[in-house]
């Protein structure tokens, strides 16, 4: 059991990254293409959703590890603010999306490249707390 | 970064070669050779470092560490020719001459190297043996 929850768990914060990668390809300038984004989308969706499911799932089922331990809420806060800044990163980019076909992407709006990458460096913070478990 | 870069690129891929985008062949493209093979040196690097910390080696009893070893080591080969083939569906998709085999080859390969990789993150959050 356990393992499967880590395994889901950690799969699920691929995704995430995998989300994180695209839209970086994105704001370098590839072009935006709508399904491509649609899958960027769908990923962040569904290892947020694991990430924060399977991770309190995992805090409740391991000995040791408490929901209320300072990483694991350190963890939630930098989760909750990734969510924020992906919204409003997604939102960016949906509304200025590219064209099947087209060879240049069109501008991006500022404030959504600025979104993404805020949303990378939480990204990457939440990987540091995971990996180091300060505290634990 | 490797696994986002070759989903990244899957994805472009698959979408090129049913209509013979050009931009995104250059999209997958680029995102194979700018993106999985930098993430492929980055990752077997940081591999090496971390057996080598552990004291962990690739002639290691272990099967999680052999599963690593061999899918990393394969996997190099496999994304080299993906990204060949991904080139020269660009070229071809450029010059208008269907590219839709290549295209087709480079998405069958990189998929396989996204299922390859779960199988590897399975093996080393499990740890089985």
């Amino acid at each position: 059991m356990y393992d499967w929850l880590l395994f889901l768990h950690v799969l699920a914060a691929f995704a995430l990254v995998a989300t994180v990668v695209i839209f970086s390809a994105f704001a370098f300038g590839a072009v935006r293409e709508p399904r491509v984004l649609t899958v960027a989308n769908v990923l962040w969706a569904v290892g947020g959703l694991g990430t924060l499911v399977l991770g309190i799932w995992l805090a409740i089922y391991v000995d040791g590890y408490e929901v209320w331990d300072g990483w694991i809420i350190a963890a939630i806060v930098l989760w909750a603010i990734a969510n924020e800044l992906g919204r409003r990163a997604q939102a960016g980019f949906i509304a200025a999306p590219g064209r099947r076909g087209e060879e240049v992407a069109p501008a991006l709006p500022r404030n959504a490249a600025l979104m993404h990458w805020l949303r990378s460096g939480i990204v990457l913070a939440l990987l540091v707390v995971m990996v180091y478990k300060p505290g634990a | 970064m490797l696994v986002g870069a070759l989903v990244l690129a899957g994805a472009a891929m698959a979408l090129a070669w049913r209509n013979g985008s050009a931009p995104l062949a250059r999209l997958s493209y680029r995102a194979l050779l700018l993106g999985a093979i930098p993430s492929w040196i980055l990752m077997r690097a940081g591999a090496e470092w971390i057996a080598s910390k552990e004291d962990l080696t690739a002639d290691s009893d272990l099967s999680w560490i052999s599963i690593g070893f061999t899918t990393a080591d394969a996997g190099i080969v496999v994304l080299l020719v993906a990204t060949l083939c991904a080139g020269l569906a660009l070229r071809r998709a450029r010059r208008n001459e269907g590219a839709a085999g290549l295209g087709r080859a480079s998405a069958v390969l990189v998929s396989l190297l996204v299922v390859a990789y779960v199988v590897v993150i399975w093996a080393m959050t499990t740890k089985p043996i």
